[in-house]
């Protein structure tokens, strides 16, 4: 198998202002009675890029889904795929497959009729179905239980013969609700990497809808935050974890420790946020900061550093407090430190050697600080 | 779980019992008399049941009966499977209460009163009544039994099925055949069995209804009675209990199964794991 990292390294068409993007939303507004569950929403998806819809329930990312499967018409705005708008055709006319949450396997016929189904709607002929459900079958590693129905399958089962049945009519794009959603931690992390080397052989275009970070930034080119029927932010998983667009986004993924307070100097040099909190901090880059505005200072918690003396030549971006809690997770620790403004700071440390003792413990007071392009400088 | 019965249990339970089933197994037994007389018992016959073979009435009468109930049954459950499906689908349009109550009405609706206004319907519009009339009244208060039955099942159906189904490319009809109706078929058949079942001892409104050559098996033992009840009846009775409840049985029998068998199979797909 040729080196996938370096095709998927190099994929990144929405940078490209010629890349042709294949499915569009323009202006798409879908209400249901008096809520709104998407709100005036444009996006852009691209060929072969693997899509995450990403934010908590409620959101608008299954409804979003559903209108490109045709389960919804949108209110207003429109739907484009390849070209197409997708205004008025059926569901069983769009050159999409989805697979279900609930996965939504038949529950009288078995394995191989489940995915012979989309299939034989083609009118494919019968030899073709029967050669496609053998490489279906295949792909997924079930062909020991083609003639099981859905019943006589564990969880994990059923999840591979969803995938096989809605990638078997090698549909333009494939849509994903919540597909791990139904399997236990460990299947799911493996079912991710299972996930992403399909989507790489078979060149199809993923969009998936989940409300699991962990999940999307494994496995997506890039990430739609949702909220309230709104995108937040689109871009790739490491621009979403570094440079979030706004403190939704910051706090939305992963953890983040953010300080409040007016902006005293912008310069080339970057930005100076007088904490609320007691100290100064100085950002390396502004961001949209303007001075005497109110900002905010978002910083990971593995980007800190805790020390039980003060640093040296310590200016800005340092400040004293007591160690408020101590979580030991094995791979890391979670430290939380109470400033004397009464605000707890998260920090982590990675635990890279063993049996490391930590010179720190419940009481102590301890230093915190962090580089100027530690963090981010958000307005919104 | 208590498993040790008091007397007082097995007193009310036999006493439960006895009021449900002894007057059919008094039934029974007398239909073996050897006597002329229903309630004088003078030996084992079952000369009875040749009788009866051989009444032309009430064979003609029991013919007329399994049509009636074969074809009121079938179109009563198309119609009552179609109002369940509309019902359930269909839950903001205009007049949702009113279709639910008038498709429900039938059930409360006393039979004297649906007898006689079809009756009525029936006289307006210058059908001859016979066959043809009680079919149709049967039809009529047994489909909202057949659309009870289903709305309960359909109530339990996934409806991203049909979604998957569609998203895989079948158009609304092809879903229906393939996907819902195998899903919802045992509360189709059970919906088809009730219907029969209320066509085949309905006796109110196929008197209203009915007309000469269409004499039903209950009308044909109700007229009988009223000239005196003879062991002949009591065989018709037992050979409709038997038949009744060799299907109930049956039927029971065949679920049961299937639901251990189902069970038995989840659990083995569970302990193989992945």
């Amino acid at each position: 198998m040729k080196s996938l990292g370096s095709i998927r390294k190099s994929f990144a068409p929405w940078s490209d202002p010629d890349a042709k993007p294949y499915i569009v939303f323009r202006n798409v507004t879908k209400r249901f009675g008096d809520f709104t569950a998407v709100d005036d929403l444009s996006l852009t998806i691209f060929e072969r890029e693997f899509f995450a819809l990403l934010g908590a329930s409620g959101c608008g990312k299954s409804t979003l889904l559903r209108m490109l499967a045709g389960f919804e018409e949108p209110t207003a705005g429109e739907i484009l795929l390849d070209g197409q708008d997708l205004r008025g055709v059926p569901p069983y006319r769009r050159p999409v497959n989805m697979m279900f949450q609930s996965y939504a396997l038949f529950p009288h016929m078995t394995v191989e009729k489940n995915i012979a189904f989309g299939l034989r709607q083609d009118g494919m002929p019968k030899p073709q179905i029967a050669e496609r459900v053998a490489e279906m079958l295949k792909l997924v590693k079930l062909e020991k239980f083609a003639r099981r129905k859905p019943h006589q399958l564990s969880g994990g089962q059923r999840q591979r013969v969803a995938l096989a049945r809605s990638v078997a009519k090698r549909p333009k794009v494939l849509l994903l609700d919540e597909p791990l959603g139904a399997l236990d931690k460990k299947l799911r992390e493996e079912t991710q990497f299972e996930l992403m080397d399909l989507q790489q052989d078979l060149g199809l275009t993923f969009v998936v809808v989940t409300h699991d970070q962990e999940e999307a930034m494994t496995m997506a080119d890039r990430i739609a935050v949702m909220d309230h029927g709104k995108i937040k932010q689109v871009a790739t998983p490491p621009e979403v974890y570094e440079a979030p667009s706004s403190r939704f986004v910051a706090d939305f993924i992963g953890n983040v420790n953010l300080f409040e307070g007016p902006v005293s100097e912008v310069d080339p040099s970057g930005a100076t946020i007088r904490g609320a909190d007691g100290f100064a901090i100085h950002a390396a880059n502004a961001g949209t900061a303007r001075k005497d505005e109110t900002a905010w200072f978002a910083i990971r918690p593995e980007k800190i550093r805790i020390t039980s003396q003060q640093p040296e030549g310590a200016g800005p971006n340092s400040i004293d407090g007591e160690v408020w809690d101590i979580a030991y997770l094995g791979d890391m620790t979670i430290i939380h430190v109470r400033l004397d403004s009464g605000k707890v700071i998260r920090a982590s440390m990675i635990n890279s050697a063993r049996g490391s003792d930590n010179p720190l413990t419940w009481g102590d007071r301890a230093w915190i600080s962090f580089a100027p392009d530690a963090g981010v400088v958000l307005t919104n | 779980m208590n498993t040790t019965w008091s007397r007082f249990n097995i007193a009310s339970v036999v006493l439960g019992f006895a009021f449900l089933y002894l007057p059919i197994v008094l039934l029974v037994i007398y239909s073996f008399n050897e006597s002329r007389l229903v309630t004088v018992w003078a030996g084992f016959s079952t000369k009875w049941y040749g009788e009866m073979l051989r009444n032309e009435g009430l064979m003609n009468a029991a013919w007329v009966t399994a049509r009636v109930g074969v074809l009121s049954a079938s179109i009563a459950t198309v119609l009552g499977t179609l109002a369940a499906l509309a019902l359930d689908r269909y839950t903001r349009f205009r007049g949702r209460l009113l279709f639910s109550g008038m498709v429900y009405a039938p059930l409360v609706m006393p039979e004297v009163i649906t007898g006689l206004s079809l009756l009525l319907l029936f006289v307006a519009v210058g059908m001859d009544r016979g066959f043809l009339t009680v079919t149709l009244a049967h039809v009529t208060f047994s489909m909202c039994f057949v659309a009870v039955v289903v709305q309960s099942r359909l109530v339990s159906f996934d409806r991203s099925l049909e979604e998957a189904a569609m998203d895989l490319g079948a158009t609304p009809v092809t879903t229906f055949f393939e996907v819902t109706l195998p899903n919802i078929l045992p509360a189709v058949v059970s919906g088809w069995m009730l219907a029969f079942t209320l066509s085949l001892d309905d006796l109110v409104i196929a008197s209203f209804t009915s007309g000469p050559g269409a004499t039903t098996l209950p009308m044909k033992i109700y007229s009988q009675v009223r000239l005196g009840v003879t062991p002949e009846i009591n065989a018709v009775c037992t050979v409709l209990i038997g038949l009744v409840s060799t299907g109930v049985i049956a039927a029971s029998i065949v679920g049961k199964r299937k639901e251990v068998q189902r069970r038995r199979e989840e659990q083995a797909a569970f302990a193989e794991g992945v």
